[in-house]
């Protein structure tokens, strides 16, 4: 059943499964999907918002529907990207939930995270509010795309009030087996009034194949509600890897993002949140790393849309050897969305003379009392910094190592779960550099 | 130990040293003076290793070895140290982190076995208090958000801890206040001993008041136009440096 991206192969595709035993809020989304993706296809570089990123090579692709083969499964890799084992983990191999593999035991009642084939029947009214609320198919062709294949993904409900520190984690492990394969997980995230919830999604990626990951995530966090989503990017190096994650947002509400890139041979990840309730706010960090012929895209957009809001953005990136990477921030302030405060900075370091990076800070304001700044830098490592650590004894390499590492941490840091921090503090380390640790 | 012969240096083309010759010895201080633009502060670049500076012309002679052909971490290796006029601020490396790695590279170039954190930790403990420090700063990133006044402390407990033989301050005294100066020249005076010696760059007489120099040399227009005791910044003090300009024009 493999074929290209083709709109017409597609919908063929979605019929055929559509016969199946699939529920039939999902089979309805998936038609509705396929026709908008027959209407709307990829996007080209003429589009603006793909201006810097071209997906011709993965439409190239002959990719088929993974199929969840775990034969060529290692324990020792998976648990090492458990990050806790304690943690409440679904674990996805190949594209398809892995209840062996997954455990959510220890989830206070309150919380509820489930795969999505279960969460229909289970969580049938989450699932049909979220389903195609913050991300419609017609939003564009992936998301369009995705909902053709609806099947694999996630709900996590977090009921009103419910605070629970101990991070969920969503986890999505491709091997050799998913080679040439594609898998478009749907994540559904309802954080109610005032709770208070950690999410992490992770992907890895234990092959160096071809394979296609089209992910969207719809995420509503009510009046007063806290929801940290964590994105870990770490897909293998010939992977394609796009996401697209929709949040909106309620009254004293926030919404808390780090998007952490580092695999793929081509990624795009797109961060959106609606911020639509007086007072609330919403924190996106992010650090991409990128070498070899990488192409690493990050898109974020906020719309302040209701007075008092906040914003905050610190985009960094590391690109190395002849890795491209791009940066769009948009930022739009409604009319009404007075005393809006938004603060985004963006720098880039750039390891090497063919490296290249592409940021465009976009911000677009219709109201008049507001505080809105950016500032974009583009840089090598620092001269001035170098000499001074060569002055001290510490060798050219290892300094140069250790400003790199330098650039990246102060980003980190702001990741407020400490295992999750380390954890990619640590994958920062040895990235870029041969230093064993950089404290004490 | 330092001998610097006709010393010529220039930063893109322009020359700023023109003939420097400057002998110091074991167990000296030797304090360098002029006006803006001297090139007081070239020098004590060039003598860290700074790769801006292009040595046209002349010789240093450090231990009896080129320094000219050492990379600026070799001669901090070798035991030169260069306190900054304008320490750099290095956000995301904590003090302790730095630190240990410095005096690790001394050790590992002088053939010895590199410290652990917990070993570091005791013996920057006792720096700490030379300089008057908290120890909370090691935890800090590296001069990140330090006052004018934190940041010449820290240059002087890197010095402390790096135990160099031949130390280099660069205008440390400038933005300091007198209770500030004081505790930096108390550190640099604690580690005076008679194998080590120091270079004093100042355009101020007030930092002689505590740091006593056994010489002083009067840079202008990259060279040396006088030399004399410590006296001879009392008179800078008092006349200013005009009437040596004009005394050499």
């Amino acid at each position: 059943m493999s074929t290209t991206l083709s709109a017409p192969a597609l919908l063929e595709q979605a019929n055929h499964a559509a016969a199946a035993d699939v529920p039939a809020v999902l089979r309805a989304a998936r038609a509705e999907g396929a026709e908008q993706f027959a209407a709307l296809g990829l996007p080209t570089t003429k589009n603006e918002d793909w201006h810097y990123t071209s997906v011709s090579s993965l439409a190239a692709i002959p990719f088929a529907p993974m199929t969840g083969d775990d034969s060529d499964l290692s324990p020792d890799a998976l648990a090492e990207h458990r990050l806790d084992a304690s943690w409440p983990t679904l674990v996805f191999v190949n594209g398809v939930y892995q209840p062996s593999l997954s455990d959510t035991s220890a989830l206070p009642a309150g919380i509820r995270v489930l795969p999505l084939g279960d969460a229909v029947s289970a969580l049938g009214d989450t699932v049909s509010r979220l389903l195609g609320s913050t991300a419609p198919a017609s939003r564009d062709g992936f998301t369009a795309l995705n909902a053709s294949f609806l099947g694999e993904g996630a709900v996590v409900h977090v009921a009103k009030e419910m605070v629970i520190d101990t991070p969920v984690h969503l986890l999505y492990v491709t091997t050799d087996a998913g080679a040439n394969g594609m898998h478009h997980p749907r994540v559904l995230m309802l954080a109610e009034r005032h709770a208070k919830a950690t999410v992490v999604e992770s992907w890895v990626g234990l092959t160096e194949q071809p394979y296609f990951t089209n992910a969207v995530a719809e995420v509503v966090v009510e009046d007063g509600a806290t929801l940290t989503h964590l994105k870990v990017q770490r897909e293998g190096r010939g992977a394609f890897h796009v996401a697209t994650i929709e949040a909106t947002q309620g009254r004293d509400s926030h919404y808390v993002s780090f998007c952490f890139t580092t695999g793929g041979a081509l990624s795009r990840s797109t961060i959106s949140t609606l911020l639509n309730g007086a007072g609330c706010g919403t924190t996106l960090n992010g650090l991409t790393m990128l070498d070899g012929a990488q192409h690493g895209d990050v898109q974020t957009r906020i719309e302040h849309a209701q007075p008092q809001c906040f914003s905050r953005e610190i985009y960094k990136s590391i690109l190395d050897e002849h890795s491209h990477g791009v940066f769009n921030g948009k930022v739009y302030v409604h009319p009404i969305a007075q005393q809006t405060d938004g603060k985004q900075t963006n720098n880039t370091l750039l390891l090497s003379k063919t490296a290249q990076v592409d940021a465009k800070p976009q911000l677009e304001i219709f109201a008049d009392d507001v505080k809105c700044t950016h500032g974009a830098t583009v840089g090598q490592i620092d001269q001035t910094a170098l000499f001074y650590m060569k002055s001290r004894g510490v060798d050219a390499d290892t300094a140069r190592q250790l400003l790199t590492y330098a650039f990246a941490a102060d980003v980190l840091e702001t990741i407020e779960n400490e295992t999750v921090r380390d954890a990619l503090e640590l994958v920062t380390l040895h990235r870029f550099t041969s230093l064993a640790t950089v404290t004490g | 130990m330092l001998e610097i012969r006709d010393l010529h240096a220039a930063v893109d083309g322009t020359p700023i040293l023109k003939g420097i010759t400057l002998t110091v010895n074991a167990g000296e201080v030797h304090a360098v003076m002029g006006p803006n633009g001297s090139g007081k502060s070239t020098l004590a670049q060039v003598l860290a290793g700074h790769p801006a500076y292009e040595i046209t012309s002349g010789e240093i002679l450090y231990k009896g070895e080129n320094l000219v052909e050492m990379e600026a971490e070799e001669r901090a290796q070798q035991g030169v140290f260069l306190a900054f006029q304008y320490p750099v601020e290095i956000p995301g490396v904590s003090n302790a982190y730095f630190l240990r790695a410095a005096y690790n590279a001394k050790l590992k170039a002088a053939g010895k076995e590199e410290v652990d954190p917990m070993e570091f930790l005791d013996l920057v403990e006792e720096k700490l208090k030379l300089v008057d420090m908290d120890p909370a700063m090691l935890h800090r990133s590296v001069n990140a958000g330090f006052s004018g006044g934190e940041k010449k402390r820290n240059e002087i407990l890197q010095m402390a801890v790096l135990d160099p033989t031949l130390a280099i301050l660069d205008e440390t005294d400038s933005g300091l206040d007198i209770d500030a100066l004081r505790i930096v020249a108390g550190g640099v005076n604690a580690l005076k001993r008679p194998d080590n010696a120091a270079i004093v760059v100042t355009h101020y007489q007030r930092l002689l008041n505590y740091i006593v120099p056994d010489q002083v040399h009067v840079l202008a227009g990259g060279r040396i136009v006088k030399s004399g005791g410590k006296e001879l910044a009392l008179e800078l003090e008092a006349r200013g440096y005009d009437w040596l300009l004009e005394a050499v024009a």
